[in-house]
């Protein structure tokens, strides 16, 4: 039986493999997405963002825990990022949902950015399929959110929720800049610090003079002490209310098709600079480009379009 | 992109005891090796150890103990394992564990027992050698 | 300290010296390029005045007793009273545990030190699925009243101090030894002891978690507004850096951390509407001896030093027992060795005299089989025998503060001063150790040590003798197991505790502490009465577990 049959059966250890084989790249775990790609696309998707010491994982576990109590099956994804140095990195989001590990109704994976161009894009997504084909009813996924990708990441979910926390000394101004764009539920954890109040009332000010949404959804901020689970209850039913929004205008049909879309730029992104790349490697090209290019014998610009030229042409 | 085996290990304590001093260092010790390292955190029970390796995928679980309930936990890990069809999965132990535990952890099916003393690049060569990388 | 002439004149000898000395390291190279302590603090091969010439005895040294205590905190120190032997003991259940108690005290043994098993610590009954394969092994079992009964019958309690080492579930261990005091017709104001009771130490390095940090904090200051008012004997809260150093913190981390804790305490009491001289004088502090001889006795100096200017000056305490830092000492459990155990007995013996030399109130020696298991009766004694030669053979004792006026040490001492003042600084500038502790500061700072001294130990730069150098095979000692017949008499009485008892009373006392714990009001009263009614301290722990939530350690790397 393929991985992919037996995911389908509910084999765990059949999904953990392909999510392992998804994020080493295993030229296999293209075939089982294939077999599987037609069961996927009915997961509510939740993309949690926030700097690191926010709470994110805390706000994650407790989420879970009202989810679940409504019966609803949880998948959560946890992008951590790999040390440039190393190579390596150190997963430690589970700490805080370690709870629910033993619940069958919930399933957590621990992602590394594995630090290359694109990558984290493409293996978060498919990760999120194999959920989404084990059935899991809402898949959630958490990011640090820096770096383009997993900004991405998380605005090509079905809600995005960012999460702020007073007096960390990033105030409105300071925040990165797209954080605040792609938000359509805040959070500001650890409220029961100074300056909750104040940071209420400046992104308040910030989104109503911000430009209107197309969906005419007006971000809705909470205020949350995760470790002791306040203010989570309203949080769920604000992701709730966003969903119901989406589904009364219509605007669900054009986040999914985005996310569609998203998604499928995102492998043709990474197969065919693979594929190219795989090539050029093979007969030694590359290295003889790159002197080229380091000698200023010839431009990189040309030699793409060349590139592409042929490609297009022994494909056609 | 080429495909690429990447060690992937779990670094658990399981039991009431919270010092995590030996557990910390090894974690780093494997992430400074180009590992991926899963932490669960203290406190763990091997119930919650298991399921986190299994959806984690990891090629081993590395047990850290200083309190002396060794000789229950680690075992009891093995034998979850193996009744979730697991036991690919490979378990090792370190922290302060009596010479003679070892012949019984090691009959239990604990593969690797690090004493207290034993270098980092020991344990993260031990890894290498005899951690075989999924098909 | 010294004419501006004369430190001219040593200057230029100074300069002499360095000159004919390196004259010879041409020839004979020293024997490291770098010469640093175990916390990897580079030590100069020669002090001199000039390195203390900042130095104002009166201001910075003083005299024993007297502000700012640089010297010790009491005027006559081992002349007068010979610290406190106080060894940390717990095995099995309270019948073994008990009997111990009576051996070293027998053996002049001079104060009480109770370790709990880890159930115990964490705040479960023997019988809960947490305690599967712990039951005993790390110290003694307490589940109700009853244990605690058992566990100090024979002992007079008001004349034996005791000290007990547990953190979340404090109040309720507390509680108990006040209602077996009751028994035995002793009031609460005659007895005597220690509570640790620092959770702050616990979310930093010891991991013994089971409430937020708030209402963690909450809980301490009852315990501390209480004794004040009924306890007036008991020590609060052992403020320790013994924990922050065994998680491999360096020894001004151990320093800064643990009188940051004490800082964020007393701010936290006076909140509660404590005057700082009702309260103050009962905390007290709890120190690693490490194998570093002289920063070690540095650290302790330096320790009174700070804390007496913290006290005096930033907490405007009046009373001078507020601005004397006690401490006990425990040698480093991290320094023992599994190989070759029985130099341990050596590292102990020098780690015990650090402490004395430091100027400790009691001392804990660890025994060399401490590193595998509990320490068997004849291992215990051993240790025992260290701190009793100590006092009584060596002589250390005639003299108090030998080491002062010491140039390396005076530097030393004042040199982990500084630093340790720039770890407080910053951590204020946080907003105080609380919000330290959330951004994971003090635990990253530790992780950090922890791992640079590892690779110290594995580059061989760092020496331990029998493990990194001079290893040999040793045969293995006898360690003591527990005999499994505990596990199953602890289980077998907390089953009939809770037959036996009045059921209705206990549920009665658990809800009013429930509505208490929902409120304001100080919860020691109502943790009395549900012991003293035989509720077990699981039952007690979680009802606040319910009304507070848990907390588990978020591992910051």
């Amino acid at each position: 039986m393929s991985l992919a049959e037996k995911i389908l059966r509910g084999d765990i250890r059949a999904a953990s493999r392909l999510m392992r084989d998804i994020d080493d790249r295993m030229p296999s775990a293209m075939e089982e997405l294939k077999k599987i790609y037609s069961k996927t696309g009915n997961a509510y998707i939740i993309g949690i963002t926030g700097p690191p010491g926010s709470g994110k994982s805390t706000l994650v576990d407790k989420t879970v825990e009202i989810l679940r109590k409504e019966r609803k099956t949880v998948g959560i994804v946890a992008v951590d990022p790999t040390s440039p140095f190393t190579g390596g990195a150190i997963l430690g989001d589970r700490i805080r949902m370690q709870r629910h590990s033993i619940d069958d109704g919930v399933f957590i994976r621990s992602l590394a950015t594995r630090g290359s161009l694109g990558g984290i894009s493409r293996s978060t997504s498919d990760i999120i399929k194999v959920m989404d084909a084990m059935g899991k009813d809402i898949i959630i996924v958490e990011t640090v959110g820096v770096g383009q990708d997993e900004v991405d990441i998380v605005n090509t979910a079905h809600t995005s929720v960012v999460v702020l926390v007073p007096g960390s000394g990033d105030d409105i101004q300071a925040i990165k800049a797209g954080i605040l764009e792609i938000g359509d539920i805040f959070v500001i954890n650890k409220c029961e610090r100074q300056g909750a109040d104040r940071l209420e009332m400046e992104l308040k000010a910030t989104l109503e003079m911000g430009p209107k949404r197309e969906d005419g959804w007006m971000p809705l901020i909470f205020k949350t002490e995760a470790l002791l689970g306040k203010g989570i209850f309203e949080l769920v039913y604000g992701i709730y209310r966003h969903r119901e929004k989406l589904l009364a205008c219509d605007y669900l049909e054009k986040k999914i098709f985005e996310r569609t879309k998203w998604e499928f730029l995102c492998i043709l992104d990474s197969e065919l600079r693979d594929t190219i790349v795989e090539r050029l490697e093979k007969d030694k090209r590359l290295d003889k480009i790159i002197d080229d290019l380091k000698r200023r014998k010839a431009n990189p610009y040309s030699i793409v379009e060349k590139i592409l030229e042929g490609e297009l042409k022994g494909s056609s | 992109m080429t495909p690429e085996r990447k060690i992937r290990i779990m670094v658990a304590k399981p039991g009431l005891n919270g010092h995590d001093r030996g557990a910390k260092i090894i974690a780093r010790g494997f992430r400074n090796a180009g590992f991926e390292v899963i932490y669960t955190g203290l406190h763990q029970t091997p119930e919650q150890i298991v399921a986190a390796a299994i959806q984690e995928d990891v090629d081993g679980i590395g047990l850290s103990s200083l309190a002396g309930a060794h000789d229950y936990l680690f075992p009891r890990v093995v034998e979850l394992l193996k009744e979730k069809g697991a036991d690919d999965i490979m378990v090792f132990g370190g922290g302060i564990i009596p010479e003679e535990d070892i012949p019984k952890l090691r009959e239990a099916g604990i593969r690797g027992i690090f004493g207290p003393g034993t270098p980092i690049e020991e344990a993260v060569n031990w890894v290498r050698q005899n951690i075989k990388p999924k098909k | 300290m010294f004419r501006n002439d004369h430190l001219k004149t040593i200057g230029d000898e100074e300069k002499k010296w360095t000159e004919d000395l390196s004259k010879i390291l041409s020839e004979i190279p020293e024997r490291l390029s770098r010469f640093s302590t175990i916390s990897d603090m580079e030590i100069k091969g020669l002090y001199t005045p000039k390195d203390i010439q900042y130095l104002d005895y009166s201001r910075d040294i003083g005299f024993p007793g007297i502000y700012p205590f640089t010297r010790g905190i009491q005027p006559s120190m081992y002349r007068g009273k010979i610290w406190t032997m106080r060894m940390f003991s717990g095995l099995g259940g309270p019948e073994e545990t008990n009997r111990r108690f009576h051996y070293l005290l027998k053996h002049g043994e001079t104060g009480l030190s109770i370790a709990f098993h880890y159930p115990t610590l964490m705040g479960y009954d023997s019988d809960s699925p947490m305690a599967r394969g712990e039951i005993g092994k790390c110290g003694v079992a307490v589940d109700t009243l009853k244990d605690m009964e058992i566990l100090l019958e024979g002992i007079p309690l008001d004349k034996v101090t005791t000290s007990m080492t547990i953190n979340p579930p404090a109040s309720i261990l507390l509680a108990m030894y006040i209602v077996v005091a009751e028994k035995q017709k002793v009031s609460k104001s005659q007895i005597g002891g220690t509570i640790q009771n620092d959770m702050l130490k616990e979310f930093i390095a010891q991991k013994t978690l089971m409430l937020p940090p708030k209402p963690s904090m909450r809980l301490i200051v009852d315990t501390v507004e209480y004794c004040t008012k009924e306890v007036p004997r008991w020590n609060t809260i052992s403020i320790s850096g013994y924990h922050i150093r065994e998680a491999g913190s360096t020894a001004v981390q151990e320093l800064a951390f643990t009188l940051a804790d004490g800082i964020a305490y007393v701010a936290a009491a006076l909140e509660r509407g404590l005057e700082v001289d009702d309260f103050a004088p009962r905390l007290s502090f709890f120190f690693d001896s490490h194998i570093d001889f002289f920063e070690e006795i540095a650290k302790f100096r330096a320790a009174r030093r700070i804390w007496a200017r913290v006290m005096k000056e930033r907490f405007r305490a009046k009373n001078p027992r507020s601005w004397m830092l006690r401490f006990h000492t425990h040698t480093a459990g991290c320094s023992l060795t599994a190989q070759q155990p029985y130099n341990n007995v050596m590292r102990t013996a020098y780690e015990a005299l650090a402490a004395v030399l430091g100027g400790t109130q009691s001392l804990h020696t660890n025994s060399l089989d401490e590193v595998y298991s509990i320490p068997t009766e004849e291992a215990a004694a051993i240790a025992l025998r260290t701190q009793q030669i100590l006092s009584e053979e060596t002589g250390v004792t005639n003299t108090i503060d030998p080491l002062a006026g010491s140039y390396f040490i005076e530097a030393l001492t004042n040199r982990i001063e500084a630093e340790a003042l720039e770890y407080i600084q910053k951590i204020d500038t946080m907003g105080g150790m609380l919000a330290a502790i959330e951004r994971g500061y003090p635990q990253m700072e530790i992780a950090e040590a922890a791992y640079h001294y590892q690779k110290l130990i594995d580059e061989g730069k760092k020496v331990v003798v029998g493990v990194n150098k001079y290893a040999t095979d040793h045969p293995p000692i006898t360690i003591w197991k527990m005999d499994p017949e505990i596990e199953r008499r602890q289980l077998k009485r907390l089953r009939e505790v809770k037959e036996m008892r009045n059921g209705q009373k206990v549920r009665d006392h658990l809800n009013k502490l429930r509505g208490a714990a929902e409120g304001n009001e100080n919860l020691m009263p109502y943790i009395v009465n549900a012991v003293r009614e035989y509720a077990t301290l699981q039952e007690i722990c979680d009802v606040f577990r319910e009304v507070f939530g848990t907390y588990t350690d978020p591992g910051m790397f």
